[in-house]
């Protein structure tokens, strides 16, 4: 089970409120990510789900059973830390088996734990060592295998994978959305890196400012966004964002259009424009193109295009891929 | 990139250092020499060759017995220590981990009675001691003494909790620890090296303490500062008696010191490097 309510959460830290007033519902065996910019609330959410920061008001349920008063070790959830805040004078073994130390559990049925799990997370040869003579992604593996043996409600991730590098970031993104198919728990992931959110979640929780802006899924949020702040945050590169008359011909104040619904000519099209910075990727290329009246827009080119800084375009944007947003920013 | 020094830089530099240390440790060197010499080659002029007289050792214990004060001064600095750091670790604790507004202006009022000249205070003290019965006792000088040394033991243990990341109480928290297993478990076991360096600095600055064991004791709490203290009396003084005695004060804790030098070296530079 891992079914957990948010109901009319809030909370300030003396004058300054971070989280107005919340509420959210996770369902059993659900990826959830809270994804937003940085001091958005998201990690202070994540915590006090955890336990570890107390409310300021309304309540938390976790199946079903109020936990706003109970302590983090009551509330059965585990949590991996962005510094993976592993016990550094403990050996790997002695790690993993903490928190079934800590639950009293037998010496045999942790040894046979703590083996399942060194097993799953390929830290069989570690088991002996230190923290401190493990790599980035071998401590990651260890702080997740020390929240997988408590077999836990649900998992809660802080920003996991933020100190590691790009490579071993999309290895161990992976590897948990494979641990989230073998396990079926729920997961809550924290990130501001919304590659991440589209590609593990399969509900994602954008906030700003302490409010949730949209909860969705991916596709969701990426066909449908609610508001100007989801339809910028969601995609990359971000979407083009239009006002004036141009936006004033759709019936909106703005209009958005992301980069790759737009189609881009040497010869016709709507928007005229000149190519700043072309960025060849190989499978895409990113064209900085800088429009008479428009300002500048960018443009997604799938595969290799011949078109090169200096020379002039015509920019023609996909009608039915069109954003209209009102003057208050909501989508139309 | 490492800035180069030459070799020739590098031999100045260690002829410098080693000359700087012994300057420093000359007058310790220059007391165990004249502590085996005779009176009159004492008081003869310079001289770094002594006869190697005992005598002074013998003279010193027959006059007055060395054991005494120096189990006095083992319960003082050792008791003290221990009931410094029995109020500090909890206190620091909850600084470190679990501030407030006000915890910042805490410590600097602590730190602020160590700005005050003791003898600011003699008198009140010197009567207060006098109308509870604590002069001369033991009991009075171990508590004077962790009063004194408290706000140190608290700075240097703030400063080690500090550096112990908060995320990883959290995790045993989250791994289902009460707080006195987070404490056992967790806590304590990183905080072993500040605690143990805490402790043996402590132990020396109330080792040494002189100007509180020598005003506030006589005959039954003297620890081995008021011992050295006693050899510069009336009749006047011997050198090389006085030398013996302050050999033998010193000799416990330059030996602890010597064997508890990492630790030590991490204790004097407390909060100079994170």
């Amino acid at each position: 089970m891992g079914n957990i309510v948010l109901d009319k959460v809030s909370k300030s830290f003396g004058a300054t409120t971070i989280i107005p007033q919340l509420d959210l519902e996770i369902e059993n065996g659900e990826f959830v990510v809270f994804v937003g910019p940085s001091g958005c609330g998201k990690s202070t959410l994540l915590r006090l789900i955890a336990g570890l920061e107390d409310t300021s008001g309304g309540s938390i349920k976790i199946d079903g059973r109020d936990v706003t008063a109970e302590p983090p070790a009551k509330r059965k959830l585990a949590m991996v830390f962005q510094s993976y805040a592993l016990y550094p004078h403990m050996t790997v073994r002695n790690n993993i088996a903490f928190p079934l130390k800590m639950a009293g559990q037998d010496k045999a049925a942790i040894d046979r734990k703590v083996s399942d799990a060194a097993r799953v997370l390929n830290l069989t040869n570690y088991l002996d060592r230190r923290p401190g003579q493990l790599s980035g992604g071998q401590r990651q593996r260890v702080a997740i295998g020390r929240a997988i043996v408590r077999q836990p409600s649900a998992f809660l991730f802080d920003e996991p994978l933020s100190n590691l590098d790009a490579a071993l970031r999309g290895t161990m993104r992976l590897e948990i959305s494979e641990l989230h198919y073998q396990l079926k728990t729920t997961m809550i992931y924290v990130t501001h890196d919304q590659v991440e959110a589209m590609t593990m979640a399969d509900k994602i929780v954008v906030l700003n400012a302490g409010n949730i802006e949209q909860v969705g899924s991916p596709l969701e949020l990426y066909r449908s966004p609610r508001n100007l702040f989801v339809a910028g945050f969601i995609g990359s590169p971000k979407m083009n964002f239009i006002e004036g008359a141009e936006a004033a011909k759709h019936g909106a104040s703005t209009i958005g259009i992301r980069p790759e619904h737009i189609g881009i000519s040497k010869t016709a099209g709507e928007w005229k424009g000149k190519v700043g910075v072309a960025e060849h990727l190989g499978a895409d290329t990113f064209l900085h193109v800088h429009t008479d009246n428009l300002g500048t827009i960018n443009v997604r080119a799938s595969g290799e295009v011949g078109i090169h800084h200096g020379d002039t375009v015509y920019l023609t944007p996909d009608p039915s891929k069109l954003h209209r947003f009102g003057a208050e920013g909501m989508a139309l | 990139m490492a800035r180069k020094v030459s070799t020739q830089r590098k031999w100045v530099a260690t002829i410098a250092a080693w000359a700087i240390a012994f300057v420093i440790f000359f007058p310790i060197l220059y007391t165990i020499i004249t502590s085996f010499k005779t009176e009159s080659e004492a008081i003869a002029g310079i001289s770094l060759i002594p006869s190697g007289t005992l005598e002074n050792y013998f003279e010193v214990q027959s006059q007055r017995d060395y054991f005494k004060p120096f189990m006095n001064s083992v319960v003082i600095s050792v008791g003290s220590t221990l009931i410094a750091l029995l109020i500090a670790i909890p206190s620091a604790w909850s600084m470190a981990f679990s501030p407030t507004k006000r915890t910042k202006d805490v410590l600097m009022w602590m730190l602020s009675t160590k700005m005050m000249p003791a003898v600011g205070v003699l008198v009140p003290m010197y009567l207060l001691f006098r109308d509870t019965g604590l002069l001369d006792t033991r009991l009075g000088l171990t508590i004077v003494l962790t009063l004194i040394n408290l706000p140190i033991v608290i700075w240097m243990l703030y400063t080690y909790f500090r550096e112990i990341p908060g995320e990883i109480l959290e995790a045993a928290r989250m791994d289902g620890a009460s707080l006195f297993n987070e404490i056992v478990y967790v806590l304590t076991p990183m905080a072993v090296p500040g605690i143990a360096s805490t402790l043996l600095l402590n132990i020396i600055l109330a080792w040494n303490e002189a100007f509180w064991s020598i005003r506030l004791s006589a005959a039954n709490a003297a620890p081995l500062t008021a011992f050295i203290a006693s050899f510069s009396s009336p009749q006047g003084l011997f050198w090389a008696k006085l030398s013996a005695a302050s050999t033998l004060a010193i000799a416990p804790i330059l030996i602890m010191g010597w064997f508890s030098q990492r630790q030590l070296v991490r204790g004097l530079t407390f909060g100079a490097v994170k």
